[in-house]
C-alpha cells in the first residue's frame, strides 16, 4: 500500500528470527533465543495491526499486493495479497504464536532453542499459506507447514510420539498429493498459477468435480472432517502443549481456508452437486463427534473431539448455501451460513487454543492428561478454576463469547435451507454442553480428590496473562463481533455471488 | 432516557466485575456495599421509570445501543425496549434482587465465597434486566442463556458438595433442552421475517399464521404454530415446565437466597414474561395456545401434589414454585396474559417471602432443612413466624392478600377461555387450589406448631434472625399483602398491558372479567358467593390442621394404605429415573460406544492401520521379486523374452 511489503514482512521476519534462534543454540545462550523468539513473535503480531487498520472494508479485492516473476519457466509468481478471508486467520496466526511461545517459556527444557525456532518457522509459513496467491507458492508453503509441525510433534511429544507423527504425516502428506495434481490441471488449462486466474477458469462439471475431490481430500483431513479425523486425537495426545495450540488453533483452519480460498470458487457447480455429502459429513462432525467426546477419559482427546464437533460448523456453514439458495425465501441465510463459518474457525482457535493451554497447565504440574487423575482443581487453583470454567462455556456456545457467535449464525442459517438441518446442528447445544460441563465438573468441582490435586499451585503471572488475553479475546468478540464481521462482509458477499454463478 | 436504562443495566453489571475481580482487596464490606448500592441504584430508577410510564404516561421506547453485527440487509443490534410490561418486571427484578442481596449479608455471614456470591447476584441481576428490557431475539436469547450460566454457577456454589455440582449441570443441560428450541424458534421467525427485531417480527404475525412449513414430508404445518411451539419449548426449559422440570427442584442444592431470587422470583418467570411478550406471535396460533395450557395445566396439577410428600422444607417450597409455574402458563393459554403477569408479579413478593423465611429457618437450626427436625417454632422465632404466615396465606389465596387477587383472576379467565384444552386446565387449577393449602400449612404447622422436634443442642442457644434478614421478610411482606388490593384494578382491568400485549378481541378474556369489576373490595365479597376456589383453599387448611396437629398419626397411615401413589409420589413420577437412567446412560452408552467401534475399531483399527497391514502384506509378497538371485533374474528374462517372442509370433 504505502510501499512497504507488509506482508513479506510478516512471512519472513518469523522464518528468519527462527533461523537466528537455532544458531543461537540451546546451549549457554538458551536464554538469548527465548528472547529473540518473544521479540520476534510481539513484533509479527504488531507489524500485522497495520493490515487491519489500513484495510479497506468496501472492497472485495485483493489488498496489500505483491507481486513479482519467482520461477518464470512455469509462469510462478511470489504473489502475495489477502481479503477478508484470510485477513482474519492472519491476525488469529499472529496473535496466538507469543502466546505459545509464552507458554512453553519455562516448561520446555530440553533443545529449547529448536523449539522455539520450529514455531517462528511455523508460523512465517502459516500466514505465507494464508497470503499466497500464486498456486505454487501456496503449495510450497503448504506442504513446508508439515516439516515443523512433524519435529514439534516428533521430539517434544508424549510417549506415543512417533506414531502419532507418522499418522499425521501420512494422512496430511496423502491429501495434498490429490492437491497438487489438481492444481497442475489447472496451470496447464490456465496456462498460469494464479489462484484468481482458477476462480476464474471455465471448467466443465466433470473436471470440476475431479477438482473438488481432490481438494476435498486434502482439506476433509486438515479440518479434519469425519472420517478422515482420527489422527487429530492422537496428534493432540502426543504434541507438547504448544503444538497442540497451533494444531487446532490456526492448522485445522487451512482446511476450511482451502474450501473457500479453492473448492467453492474454483468448483462451484460441483460444490453443488456434492453439497450432500459435505453438509451430511458435517453433521456427523456436529452429532456423532459429540457423543464420542462424551465418553473421552483424556482431556486432551476429549478437547480434539470437541474442535472436530465444532469444526463441523465451519463446513456446514460453507456448503449449506446452496441449499439456501434454493429456498427462495431465504434472504440472508446463505451470508450468515457463510459468516457463521468463518467466525467460527476464529473463535474455535481462540477457545480450541485456550483449553489446550489450560490442559497444559495442569500437565505441567501433575505430568497427566487423564481426567481421573484430577477432581476439585478449583480448591488449589481458583484463579485457574475460574478462567476454565469460562473457556468451557465459550466452548459450550454461551451468548456473549465468541463461541456463540459462528455458532448461532451457522443453525439461523441452516434453518432457511430446512429444518431437520438446524435441528441436527443445534443439537449441539446439548451435546457441545454436556461434554464441557462434565469435563469442568471432573475435573474442576468437587472436593480434592487426590495428594496430586492437593500440591497443585495455582497459575503465575506467565500463565495468568496468557489466559486472560485469550478469555479478552474470546469475550469482546462475543459482545462485539461486527468488526470481525464487517472485515469479511465485502468478501463473503462476492464469493456468495461468484459461487451462485454457474461455470458451465 | 437511554442514559437511564443504561445505568439501570450497567451498574449490576460494573458492581459484579469489581466484586468478582477485586473481591480479595475491597474485602467483605466492600463488596456487599458495591453490590447493595448499585443494585439500589437500579431499583430507585426502575421504580423512576415505572412511574414515568405508568402514572406520568411517557411513551414506549425502543431504541438499538449498538450494532452487534450486520450481516447483509440483517441487522443484529442490542436495544432497549421499554413499555408497561418491561417497566414492571424490572421493578419487580430489581427489588427482589435488592432484598435478597441485603438478606445475603446475613445468609452468607460465615461463607468463604461472601464476595463471589454477591459478583454472581449482581450478574444475575444484570442478565435478568437485560433479557426483560431487550427488544430484539438476539438480546433475549443472551439474557436467556446468561441467567442460565449464573443459575449453573450458584447452584453449584459450594462447590466441593457432589449434589450441588450435579444439580447444577443437570440444570443447565435441562435448560439447554429448551434453549434448543427456543434457538429453533427463532431461526423459524428469522426465516419468515427476516428480522430479529420484535416490532418488525410482530409486524408479520399474521401473514405468518398462513405460511405454511412442511417438517415431515406430506405434512403442512402452520409457520407460526412451529415457530411458537419452539419458543414455548424455551420458556418450559427456564419456566420449569413439565418435562423440563426436573431441574428445578435440585437447584434447591444452591444457597437459599438465590432459591429466593432465581428460582422463584424471577429467572423461572422469564418463560412467562416471554410468552407474554410474543403475545402477538401466540395469539395468531390456537395450536400453539392449546400446547401451553395443556403443559401448564399439567405440571400445575402434578408438581404440587408432589409437595405433599417433601420433608426438606426448601423442597416443598420449590414444588409449590413449580405448580405455581403451571398456573401461569395455563394463564397463558388462556390468553389471559396479563393475568399472568399478574400472578407473576404477586407472586414474585410473597414466593421469595417463603424462601427467605425458609432460610431464615435453616440458618436458625444451624443448616437443618429436614421439617422433621423442627415444629414449634412459632415462640422462638416470631417476625419468621408472622411473616411465613402472610406468604402463606397469600400464597394459597386468602381473601384480600395478593396471592388471592391473581389467582382467582387467573381461574376465572381459565373458566372463561375457549382454548382447546381449557376446560381440562380449568379442573387442573381448580383442585391445584386444594393441594396448594394443604401442603402449604403442611409446611406452615410442621415448622412452626406442633411438638418441638428440634436437636437440643441447636434449641440451647435458638432464637429469631438478625436485622438484615428479617427486614427483607418484612419488606416482602407488605407487598405480599397489600399489592394485590391496590393494583388488581388499574394494572389488570385498567388497560395498563394494552400496548405491550397484544390479544385478539374474541380472546379477551380478562376484558371480559374487567366488566365486572367493580373494585378490589366488591371483588372480595364478590369472591365469597362466586367462586369454589375460596372453599377449596379453606379446606386444604383444615385438612392440612386436622393430619398434621389434630391428629399427627394419620398422614403416615394414609400413605401406608396408598402405598402405590404414595411411592409414585415419592420418586417424583420417575422423571429422574427415567431421565438419569435411560437418557443420561443411554447417551453415554451410545457414545463409548461410537468410540470404541466406530473410531476405534473401524477407521482406525480397520481403514487406517488395516491400510497399513495391507501395504505391509503387499510388501512381503513383493519383496519375494527381488531375490537377489541372478538366476531368479535371468529366468524372468527368459520367460518374458519367451512370451514377446510367442506374442509375436502369433500376432504376426
Amino acid at each position: 500500500m504505502n510501499g512497504l511489503p507488509i506482508l513479506s514482512i510478516l512471512v519472513w521476519l518469523p522464518i528468519v528470527a527462527g533461523i537466528v534462534v537455532l544458531a543461537l543454540g540451546s546451549g549457554a545462550r538458551a536464554g538469548q533465543g527465548k528472547v529473540v523468539a518473544l521479540a520476534a513473535t510481539v513484533l509479527t503480531f504488531v507489524l500485522s495491526l497495520p493490515l487491519y487498520s489500513a484495510f479497506d472494508t468496501t472492497t472485495a479485492q485483493m489488498q496489500f499486493v505483491e507481486q513479482i516473476p519467482w520461477i518464470t519457466r512455469f509462469e510462478a509468481y511470489y504473489h502475495l495479497g489477502i481479503d477478508g478471508i484470510s485477513l482474519p486467520l492472519i491476525l488469529l496466526t499472529t496473535f496466538l504464536t507469543p502466546l505459545v511461545v509464552i507458554a512453553g517459556w519455562e516448561v520446555i527444557q530440553v533443545r529449547a532453542a529448536q523449539y522455539f525456532a520450529a514455531f517462528l518457522i511455523l508460523e512465517g509459513l502459516m500466514i505465507g499459506v494464508f497470503a499466497a496467491l500464486d498456486a505454487l507458492l501456496f503449495y510450497v508453503f503448504w506442504e513446508a507447514m508439515l516439516i515443523p509441525m512433524f519435529i514439534i510433534i516428533g521430539i517434544w511429544g508424549g510417549e506415543r510420539r512417533i506414531y502419532a507423527t507418522v499418522k499425521f504425516f501420512l494422512y496430511t502428506f496423502l491429501g495434498s498429493v490429490f492437491m497438487l495434481i489438481a492444481l497442475i490441471y489447472m496451470y496447464l488449462k490456465a496456462g498460469s498459477y494464479s489462484i484468481l486466474d482458477f476462480h476464474a477458469l471455465p471448467l466443465t462439471l466433470n473436471e470440476q468435480l475431479l477438482i473438488f475431490l481432490a481438494f476435498l481430500l486434502a482439506f476433509a483431513v486438515k479440518v479434519p472432517m469425519w472420517p478422515v479425523h482420527t489422527w487429530l486425537p492422537d496428534a493432540h495426545v502426543e504434541a507438547p502443549t504448544g503444538g497442540s495450540v497451533i494444531l487446532a488453533a490456526v492448522l485445522l483452519k487451512m482446511g476450511g481456508y482451502g474450501f473457500v480460498r479453492f473448492s467453492l470458487p474454483i468448483a462451484p457447480d460441483a460444490s453443488q452437486a456434492l453439497d450432500w455429502l459435505m453438509i451430511g459429513l458435517s453433521l456427523i462432525a456436529i452429532v456423532y463427534i459429540a457423543l464420542v467426546a462424551l465418553a473421552q477419559q483424556d482431556m486432551k482427546k476429549l478437547i480434539a473431539y470437541s474442535s472436530i464437533a465444532h469444526m463441523g460448523f465451519v463446513t456446514l456453514g460453507f456448503f449449506v448455501v446452496f441449499s439456501i439458495a434454493a429456498n427462495s425465501t431465504g434472504g440472508d441465510g446463505a451470508r450468515l451460513a457463510l459468516q457463521g463459518g468463518m467466525i467460527q474457525m476464529i473463535s474455535h482457535g481462540l477457545i480450541s487454543g485456550a483449553l489446550f493451554l489450560c490442559v497444559g497447565v495442569m500437565y505441567d504440574r501433575l505430568h497427566s492428561r487423564e481426567i481421573g487423575a484430577y477432581g476439585g482443581v478449583v480448591n488449589t487453583m481458583p484463579k485457574f478454576a475460574a478462567l476454565m470454567v469460562l473457556f468451557a462455556l465459550a466452548n459450550a456456545g454461551l451468548p456473549g463469547t465468541s463461541g456463540f457467535v459462528g455458532e448461532f449464525f451457522v443453525i439461523l442459517g441452516s434453518f432457511q435451507a430446512s429444518f431437520w438441518l438446524a435441528f441436527l446442528a443445534a443439537t449441539t447445544l446439548i451435546f457441545g454442553a454436556a461434554y464441557t460441563l462434565w469435563l469442568v465438573k471432573r475435573v474442576i468441582f468437587g472436593e480434592v480428590t487426590n495428594d496430586g490435586v492437593a500440591s497443585l499451585q495455582d497459575i503465575g503471572g506467565r500463565e495468568f496473562f496468557m489466559l486472560a488475553v485469550l478469555a479478552v479475546a474470546v469475550l469482546i468478540l462475543g459482545i462485539w463481533p461486527a468488526p470481525l464481521v464487517e472485515l469479511m462482509e465485502q468478501t463473503l458477499g462476492n464469493l456468495l455471488i461468484h459461487v451462485s454463478q454457474s461455470k458451465l | 432516557m437511554e442514559g437511564i436504562y443504561l445505568t439501570i443495566v450497567l451498574c449490576p453489571l460494573a458492581a459484579s466485575i469489581v466484586a468478582g475481580l477485586f473481591g480479595r482487596q475491597i474485602g467483605r464490606a466492600g463488596a456487599h456495599s458495591i453490590t447493595i448500592a448499585a443494585v439500589a441504584v437500579s431499583f430507585l430508577l426502575s421504580a423512576y421509570v415505572l412511574k414515568a410510564i405508568a402514572v406520568d404516561g411517557a411513551a414506549t421506547y425502543n431504541a438499538a445501543v449498538y450494532r452487534w453485527a450486520a450481516v447483509g440487509a440483517l441487522t443484529m443490534e442490542v436495544g432497549f425496549l421499554v413499555d408497561h410490561l418491561t417497566a414492571l418486571m424490572m421493578t419487580v427484578v430489581t427489588f427482589v434482587s435488592l432484598c435478597v442481596h441485603v438478606y445475603t449479608i446475613g445468609y452468607m455471614h460465615d461463607d468463604d465465597g461472601y464476595q463471589r456470591f454477591f459478583s454472581y447476584i449482581s450478574l444475575f441481576t444484570f442478565a435478568m434486566l437485560m433479557l426483560v428490557m431487550s427488544n430484539n431475539f438476539l438480546q433475549l436469547f443472551f439474557g436467556w442463556e446468561a441467567v442460565g450460566v449464573v443459575s449453573y454457577l450458584l447452584i453449584g456454589f459450594w462447590y466441593k458438595r457432589d449434589t450441588a455440582i450435579f444439580a447444577n449441570m443437570k440444570a443447565f443441560l435441562v435448560n439447554r433442552v429448551g434453549d434448543f428450541g427456543f434457538l429453533l424458534g427463532i431461526a423459524a421467525l428469522l426465516m419468515y421475517t427476516g428480522s430479529l427485531d420484535y416490532v418488525q417480527v410482530f409486524g408479520h404475525a399474521e401473514r405468518l399464521s398462513g405460511e405454511s412449513i412442511e417438517i415431515v414430508s406430506g405434512m403442512q404445518w402452520s409457520a407460526l404454530t412451529v415457530a411458537c411451539i419452539c419458543l414455548f419449548v424455551g420458556a418450559m426449559g427456564k419456566s420449569a415446565q413439565m418435562p423440563l422440570h426436573v431441574w428445578l427442584p435440585d437447584s434447591m442444592e444452591g444457597p437459599t437466597p438465590i432459591s429466593a431470587l432465581i428460582h422463584a422470583a424471577t429467572m423461572v418467570t422469564a418463560g412467562i414474561f416471554m410468552v407474554a411478550r410474543m403475545s402477538p406471535l401466540f395469539e395468531h396460533s390456537v395450536t400453539a395456545l392449546s400446547v401451553v395450557i395443556v403443559i401448564g395445566a399439567t405440571t400445575a396439577f402434578l408438581t404440587g401434589l408432589l409437595g405433599l410428600v417433601q420433608n426438606d422444607i426448601k423442597r416443598v417450597v420449590a414444588y409449590s414454585t413449580l405448580s405455581q409455574l403451571g398456573y401461569m402458563t395455563v394463564a397463558l393459554g388462556a390468553s389471559a396474559y396479563a393475568a399472568g403477569i399478574f400472578h407473576l408479579a404477586t407472586h414474585a413478593f410473597f414466593k421469595a417471602l417463603l424462601f427467605l423465611a425458609a432460610g431464615s429457618v435453616i440458618i436458625a437450626l444451624h443448616h437443618e432443612q429436614d421439617m422433621r427436625n423442627m415444629g414449634g417454632l412459632r415462640k422462638y422465632m416470631p417476625i419468621t413466624y408472622w411473616t411465613s404466615l402472610i406468604g402463606s396465606l397469600a400464597l394459597i389465596g386468602f381473601p384480600g392478600f395478593s396471592g388471592f387477587f391473581s389467582k382467582d383472576i387467573l381461574i376465572e379467565a381459565v373458566h372463561a377461555s375457549t382454548t382447546p384444552g381449557a376446560h381440562f386446565a380449568y379442573w387442573c387449577v381448580l383442585i391445584g387450589v386444594f393441594v396448594t393449602a394443604l401442603y402449604s400449612f403442611r409446611m406452615f404447622f410442621l415448622v412452626f406448631h406442633g411438638e418441638e422436634r428440634i436437636d437440643p443442642h441447636v434449641k440451647s442457644h435458638l432464637h429469631e434472625s438478625p436485622w438484615v434478614v428479617t427486614v427483607p421478610l418484612i419488606a416482602l411482606a407488605i407487598p405480599s399483602i397489600v399489592i394485590g388490593w391496590l393494583t388488581v384494578g388499574p394494572v389488570l382491568f385498567g388497560g395498563f398491558f394494552d400496548e405491550a400485549i397484544f390479544v385478539l378481541e374474541e380472546h379477551d378474556v380478562v376484558g371480559e372479567l374487567g366488566a365486572e369489576f367493580h373494585g378490589s373490595l366488591a371483588f372480595v365479597t364478590h369472591a365469597f358467593v362466586a367462586s369454589p376456589a375460596l372453599y377449596l383453599a379453606a379446606a386444604g387448611v383444615l385438612v392440612a390442621w386436622f393430619l398434621y396437629m389434630y391428629r399427627p398419626g394419620l398422614p403416615g397411615q394414609i400413605s401406608e394404605k396408598i402405598d402405590v401413589i404414595h411411592r409414585l409420589l415419592v420418586n417424583k413420577y420417575y422423571f429422574d429415573w427415567f431421565n438419569e437412567n435411560v437418557l443420561a446412560r443411554g447417551t453415554r452408552c451410545l457414545g463409548g460406544g461410537l468410540s470404541r467401534f466406530g473410531d476405534q475399531m473401524v477407521i482406525d483399527g480397520g481403514i487406517v492401520n488395516g491400510s497399513a497391514r495391507v501395504v505391509a502384506l503387499l510388501s512381503i509378497v513383493v519383496r519375494n521379486l527381488q531375490s537377489g538371485y541372478l538366476y531368479h533374474y535371468a529366468f524372468a528374462m527368459i520367460i518374458g523374452l519367451a512370451a514377446l517372442i510367442g506374442w509375436l509370433v502369433v500376432e504376426l
